[in-house]
């Protein structure tokens, strides 16, 4: 632990220290930071399914979302989970939203292939 | 081994690994049932983080209603699954590159300030009561008009899915009560004005 440098002398024992403390803030960054990343790679990995795309974002407000409360708690700052109520209300409809206009483009065009959505290159 | 660093491993060790499985599974369904573990295991991080009612309202929210949208969306579609997936390992090296380029970027910028301890005093916020209660106490007050912004964009968002996905089936018959409502008595009755027959003899 760095705020209490004279406990362990030994570097190895400061390797391993960040395993035994109660999580920081920083375990929840990063924590958040590794969901986003996976949600990131998943878009690129699933760039032709539009139903895991919607999920890859649900995946990635999660992410935000952990940050925001995670700050709102080391903080002591009720404003970030005021954001993160807000962002919860816009992520619900935007996947309502988002599923409709899935539906209605698998009744038109019978496929929910990204490849396939070409009606508007001319 | 402190209990809380115990449960946030737990908890954070299911939460990537249900990530994980959501963006590489073969099956959307799957995909879908492992997105529900992973909110339900940030849920129990924020209850961790005493986020008690934001924890309830992802479980209550997503879990019980966008899940449950997603689930039917899926199985609702009749789309050959496999089709999508063809070009799935030729997008892996791209997909794995743009993520550990994003993973490295935060880390940069989180690893700088790494275990400083970022706290404040702990339980000035549990000196005020329930975690509902102070939410409420700020959300009703200080943000009343961003949460009446999101009670219409909730409405705006009924609408919208509503209107997109509704349509009318050929060859079904159906009442339109406006025009029922706009129907005056000219539009029924006719009135025609028709001179009567005079009797022979009369004139």
């Amino acid at each position: 632990m760095r705020q209490s440098p004279a406990a362990g002398t030994g570097k190895r024992e400061n390797d391993v220290a960040f395993l035994t403390m109660a999580p920081t803030l920083s375990h929840y960054l990063v924590l958040g930071a590794i969901l986003f990343a996976i949600s990131m790679a998943g878009i690129f990995l699933n760039r032709k399914n539009v139903i895991i795309l919607l999920m890859a974002i649900e995946l990635m407000l999660l992410a935000v979302n952990m940050n925001f409360i995670a700050f709102s708690s080391f903080l002591n700052d009720m404003a970030g989970q005021v954001f993160v109520f807000f962002i919860l209300t816009v992520a619900a409809a935007e996947s309502a939203i988002g599923l409709a206009i899935l539906v209605l483009l698998f009744r038109n065009v019978g496929s929910i292939d990204v490849e396939d959505l070409d009606a508007l290159r001319g | 081994m402190n209990v809380q660093a115990a449960l946030f491993y737990f908890f954070a060790a299911i939460l990537v690994f249900a990530a994980l499985r959501v963006v590489t599974s073969r099956n959307p369904v799957h995909s879908a049932l492992w997105l529900v573990l992973a909110f339900f295991t940030a849920a129990a991080h924020w209850l961790m983080l005493r986020a008690e009612f934001l924890a309830i309202a992802l479980v209550l929210v997503y879990v019980g209603a966008v899940m449950v949208l997603f689930l039917f969306v899926v199985m609702m579609l009749d789309v050959n699954f496999d089709n999508l997936r063809s070009q799935f390992r030729s997008y892996i090296p791209v997909g794995a590159t743009v993520g550990v380029l994003v993973l490295v970027e935060m880390a940069l910028v989180i690893l700088g300030s790494f275990l400083k301890p970022v706290t404040a005093p702990a339980g000035a916020a549990a000196a005020r009561g329930s975690n509902t209660r102070a939410l409420g106490s700020v959300l009703y007050t200080d943000y009343v008009y961003p949460f009446e912004i999101a009670a219409v964009v909730l409405l705006v968002a009924i609408i919208a899915a509503i209107v997109l996905t509704h349509r009318k089936r050929k060859g079904t018959k159906y009442q339109n009560p406006g025009d029922q409502v706009k129907v005056r008595a000219k539009d029924r009755l006719r009135i025609l004005n028709i001179p009567s027959e005079k009797r022979e003899g009369q004139a």
